[in-house]
């Protein structure tokens, strides 16, 4: 070890911390069914575990920033292709978000499962674990085979979560949620990995990208459409019906699926494609992905406008999501190192700042079983704590300093300038108007408007805890965004 | 060579052939078109008899006397691995015939019929007609609209 | 010295031991002795076969003569690197079912036909066994009849619970007589061209005949006889009926080895015995072969969807399943011929698999399975509804299961081979499939079971072959190696052998 961080000890090397962070997540999921005796047992085991996580994720990154590359080696799958983790410096990124904000999640979810008295807790928590080690698995994932193994498998272990009310809105929604996503990684994703496969005899990571040399030109723009509409995660439009369907699911999962695993890995895979399969280089010198920049852009807008007319919280901010993804797609699509950066660090921003959101949310259903946004008016005096993390997530959305939003949007829109596109500075700033509008108005209700609903349920502080936690976090990252920054800058080189 | 003789030579030559084509179109169109199951076997049968004559005449030396042998050093005989070969096809044919004639003792026996459409008009385990399946399929749905009634009324989640 | 003599009449003893222990077991008035009779015959096969593929591992190709008369008089039996593999996969799957069917045909059937059910069973097996080594064209028709009876007889035998399965196993006799016969109409023109009946022999004879249209019919007459035994696209139509209303344990034996023997003998006569003219072969690889493959493929997986019987979909399935491998081996690529071979290991432990855990929870329920009546069984029989599962997974193709080996293969032969069209049918294909095997697996555990449900005790005799297979889907999916090679130089010894 050379250089380490002032904030870590070396407790263990990259390797280890792989192995650890991995296995961890996986075991959890496993044992909780059997820890399930005693439901204290089961409901520490998911923090406790996530602290772990957390840590090994940390000696993680730590070591890619040490300029190492932490690899573990499994298997020989076929011919040219191995079954191993190696850690870009996305991937040490994404492996923070995930196991950071899982310790939050974690948390959150006890209070709201108990809080709103749920059915089905433990095969909610033995889940949650697992989807939450597929997350990990994307992120340090050596090679393209590897991530899609995993991009699978999240994808069938968040369908009991998702359909975890069992209802029949709830069997529709885990319906569109499997056709969808299944839909697009097995039609578009995993011929787009074979064919790249095929052409190039290697699916590893490499900055700079492995298509070069190999692909046809005239070919990019296929198949980085193949990729971005195969990333049904991402939820690029016309693929994105199934986040808002989602939202039937618990807020917990809601949080998972927004935050902590399943829409980040979707970004992740998009813009690990573009930075070390692709080539950022190639693809600018190529004009291939010019057509995603307008893609994106639309999404963006269009799914704010979405929003605005939503009056359902949970579906308000899914489309809001489904806007914030894009941004990342956009910073990946502009093909330059500053705009990877953005986006890099807009998978850390916007992850701190829409759990906070969602957990607000799930705070205020389990207090009040307020779902709607006109029934929040004057629920400010009976939550304030909630509604203040909401409005300081809502910033960070919107990309107002002195929240971590306004880094990524900055680094967004120099990589716009870069490449002369202010077409797309004006894109982002129309946004964050709209984003103002939308993300505001609830707390605007809340507190400048007098009580409409009486009402109150329960309560209990471990919904009301995490979110002003992460919402005190997205504050810190506006300081202390160089320790973010020195991954992110990593990420194109 | 062939071009030149005349339609009607080639097919007095090659009659065998005439005779072959005819008995399998006959027996893969009585397998076809009848319903009734005995006269598919005989079908069957006819189809397959074909095949041996196919054989048999194929293998047949213009000259030769049958492929037994007599104790005359010249005698000129005709190829004997068809004949083999179709004594085999014979008892397979029988064995067919056999297990296909149990079979419809067995359907008369559980059926009543033995005539293909009638047999399957009678579709379900216990006879049931075409209109209570698709009943019971409506009972499936009916089931999930009850269901969805039972879970919309309690408190939403 | 005796024991080296049996080591030299392996390929034999493959064939003989089911065949002289199908008379014992049909005498044996006790079901369960019967059933020994057949376990010990089916382990027997997985030993020799396991002892042929050490054998052509190394690249050695085992030719037999049977009763030492050298072809091309006598009948020979050919052991390459295709056929052990192929051998190595149908007599572990059957010794598989065999162990399945302990508890799971005795329950079916009366217990005074077991003993000539277990006959049936054994000379099914060494016919399909048979059909897959013999190196001589008739000899094969024989083998092929030899299976085919025994498994009308099996397929009969549900008449116990579903009087239906009597028709479907009329229907099974007929139409598979009348595509055996034009087996035999090819050969009998081949024949009749070459003078010869033995594989290899015909490889060298069959360029050097002028009548090059007789080629071509004798060609498509055994092509066409071969298709509709291996059940493909449009000539399946036996299969749904008998798979469906067969026991279960039948089911699972004839989906997991049944079709798949077909297929590879379809595969012996495009690239062996025809090998040496590929301007025949390809006309019908590509016009006739792959499109009815792909018709297959989204035939079976549509009418899947439809279905509401859970064995009769499985059916489905299959037909579509067998596109894939037809697909592959259609293409006619080194790498698509292993695509296809790797897909028949792969698919024999899917389908076995399914088959096992229908027929195991059909058991205990007592009903006929149909999609609606399993609401909740992941609860009521966990292990049984998981191992369902495993396998359900596997033929979606989800990552780390054998069925995305499978997929991985194909589309990478496609690939390779710029059918960039076919790629995308297939996947689209295989997202459809999700369909239906969701539907199964929502309503196994999403849905609550009926308040009156029973209590169900799920019996070991059953689940644990289950379990074998699943946990093989899982470490093939895992460490596909022994079977990527083993069907890469099937793919190589097909390919180099012909001509």
């Amino acid at each position: 070890m050379t250089e380490m961080t002032p904030l870590m000890t070396p407790l263990m090397s990259g390797e280890t911390g792989i192995v650890i962070g991995l296995l961890v997540p996986l075991l959890v999921g496993l044992l909780t069914p059997f820890l399930a005796v005693r439901s204290l047992w089961r409901d520490a085991a998911g923090p406790l575990g996530a602290v772990v996580t957390f840590v090994a994720a940390l000696h993680v990154a730590g070591a890619v920033l040490a300029g190492e590359t932490p690899r573990l080696h499994l298997l020989e799958f076929a011919e040219g292709l191995s079954f191993e983790f190696a850690v870009t410096p996305l991937g040490a990124l994404f492996g923070l978000v995930a196991s950071g904000l899982w310790i939050a999640a974690g948390l959150f979810s006890v209070g709201y499962m108990r809080g709103n008295h749920e059915k089905h807790q433990t095969r909610f928590a033995a889940f949650y674990a697992v989807a939450v080690h597929a997350a990990l698995a994307i992120a340090w994932s050596g090679n393209l085979l590897v991530l899609f193994v995993f991009y699978e498998i999240l994808t069938f272990s968040t369908f009991p979560l998702v359909t975890h009310k069992e209802s029949r809105a709830a069997r529709d929604a885990g319906r569109l949620y499997m056709s969808i996503l299944v839909g697009t990684s097995v039609v578009l994703l995993l011929p787009a990995v074979i064919y790249v496969w095929v052409k190039t005899g290697t699916l590893d990571f490499v900055p700079g990208g492995i298509l070069a040399g190999h692909v046809t030109p005239a070919a990019l723009p296929w198949l980085l459409a193949c990729f971005a509409f195969g990333i049904g995660k991402a939820a690029l439009m016309p693929f994105h019906r199934w986040l808002p369907a989602a939202m039937v699911a618990p807020t917990p999962v809601s949080a998972l699926l927004h935050a902590v695993a399943v829409v980040k890995a979707g970004v992740f895979t998009m813009l690990t494609v573009v930075v070390y399969v692709f080539g950022i280089d190639f693809l600018a010198d190529n004009a291939g992905s010019d057509w995603l920049v307008w893609l994106a852009s639309f999404t963006i807008l269009a799914s704010s406008f979405v929003a605005i007319s939503k009056d359902d919280l949970k579906a308000r901010l899914a489309y809001s999501t489904i806007s914030q993804l894009s941004y990342i797609v956009l910073g990946a699509a502009i093909a330059t190192s500053i705009a990877a950066q953005g986006a890099a660090l807009h998978i850390v921003m916007h992850a701190a700042g829409k759990i906070t959101l969602f957990f607000c949310a799930g705070a205020i259903y389990v207090r009040a079983h307020l779902t709607k946004i006109s029934e929040l008016d004057g629920q400010g005096r009976e939550m304030p704590l909630v509604f203040i993390a909401f409005f300081l997530g809502a910033l960070s959305i919107i990309g107002i300093p002195p929240l971590g939003g306004s880094w990524s949007k900055f680094y967004l829109m120099l990589g716009a300038m870069e490449r002369d596109l202010l077409i797309v500075l004006f894109v982002l700033g129309l946004s964050s108007l709209l984003n103002i509008y939308y993300l505001l108005e609830p707390v605007q209700r809340a507190f400048f408007r007098a009580k409409v609903k009486q009402v109150e349920v329960a309560s209990h502080p471990l919904t009301v805890i995490p979110p002003v936690a992460t919402a005190i976090l997205s504050v810190l990252l506006f300081f202390y965004v160089d320790l973010i920054n020195g991954l992110a800058e990593l990420v194109a080189g | 060579m062939m071009n030149e003789a005349p339609l009607a030579v080639i097919l007095a030559e090659n009659w065998n052939y005439l005779v072959v084509i005819t008995l399998m179109m006959s027996g893969l169109f009585i397998v076809i078109s009848r319903f009734n199951l005995v006269k598919k076997l005989v079908g069957l049968s006819i189809f397959q008899t074909s095949v041996f004559l196919f054989y048999i005449s194929v293998g047949k030396v213009a000259g030769g006397t049958a492929p037994i042998i007599t104790g005359d050093p010249d005698t000129l005989y005709s190829n004997p691995l068809p004949h083999v070969l179709i004594l085999t096809a014979i008892v397979v044919g029988v064995a067919t015939t056999a297990l296909g004639l149990a079979l419809v003792l067995r359907i008369h026996a559980a059926f009543g019929s033995i005539e293909e459409d009638e047999v399957l008009a009678m579709k379900a385990e216990d006879g049931l007609p075409r209109v209570r399946r698709i009943l019971e399929q409506q009972g499936d749905r009916l089931g999930d609209r009850q269901e969805q009634a039972g879970v919309e009324g309690e408190a939403e989640k | 010295m005796s024991i080296y003599a049996i080591f030299n009449n392996l390929p034999a003893l493959l064939v003989v031991v089911p065949l002289l222990l199908s008379p014992i077991a049909a005498l044996i008035p006790i079901g369960r002795l019967a059933w020994v009779v057949a376990l010990v015959g089916s382990g027997v096969s997985v030993i020799v076969a396991i002892l042929l593929c050490s054998v052509t591992a190394s690249g050695i190709r085992i030719t037999y003569f049977m009763g030492n008369w050298p072809p091309p008089w006598g009948i020979e039996f050919v052991v390459d690197s295709a056929t052990s593999l192929t051998v190595m996969v149908m007599t572990t799957l059957a010794f598989l079912a065999t162990l399945f069917a302990g508890r799971a045909l005795s329950a079916e059937i009366a217990a005074k036909d077991v003993g000539k059910a277990y006959s049936a069973w054994l000379l099914a097996c060494g016919g399909l066994y048979g059909l897959v080594m013999t190196a001589d064209a008739f000899n094969l028709f024989v083998f092929l009849e030899i299976s085919a009876l025994a498994s009308v007889i099996l397929i009969a035998l549900g008449a116990g619970r579903d009087r239906r399965a009597l028709i479907a196993a009329y229907n099974y006799l007929v139409i598979g007589a009348v595509g055996a016969t034009f087996y035999v109409i090819g050969v009998g023109f081949i024949y009749a061209v070459t003078g010869s009946l033995n594989m290899a022999d015909l490889a060298d004879r069959i360029p050097e005949v002028e009548a090059g249209s007789i080629v071509f019919i004798g060609f498509g007459f055994m092509v066409a006889g071969m298709l509709v035994k291996a059940a493909v696209f449009p000539v399946h139509i036996w299969l749904p009926a008998a798979y469906s209303y067969a026991p279960s344990a039948v089911s699972t034996l004839l989906a997991a080895i049944a079709t798949k023997a077909a297929i590879y003998v379809l595969a012996r006569i495009v690239f062996t015995i025809f090998g040496g003219v590929p301007e025949v072969t390809a006309l019908a690889l590509e016009w006739v072969v792959v499109p009815l493959s792909i018709a297959g493929i989204f035939g079976g997986t549509i009418m899947a969807i439809y279905e509401r019987d859970l064995k009769k979909m499985l059916a489905f399935s299959s037909i579509a399943q067998i596109g894939y491998i037809t697909l592959g081996i259609g293409i006619a690529t080194g790498a698509g011929i292993a695509a296809g071979f790797i897909h028949i290991g792969n698919h024999a432990l899917i389908k076995g698999g399914l088959f096992m855990a229908v027929g195991g929870i059909f058991l205990a329920t007592g009903s006929r399975v149909s999609v609606m009546s399993m609401t909740g069984i992941g609860r009521k029989m966990p292990l049984t509804a998981t191992a369902f599962l495993i396998c359900g997974l596997s033929l979606i193709g989800l990552p780390l299961t054998a069925g995305f080996i499978s997929k991985l293969y194909l589309v990478r032969a496609l690939l390779d081979n710029d059918n960039l069209v076919i790629v995308g049918l297939v996947l689209a294909s295989s997202a459809l499939s999700v369909m239906y095997l969701w539907k199964i697996v929502e309503v196994m555990w999403v849905r609550p079971a009926p308040v009156d449900a029973l209590e169900i005790n799920e019996r070991p005799a059953l689940y644990i072959p289950l379990w074998i297979i699943a946990i093989a889907n899982i470490w093939l999916g895992l460490d596909a190696s022994w079977l990527v090679g083993a069907a890469e130089a099937a793919a190589a010894s097909l390919l180099g052998a012909g001509g």
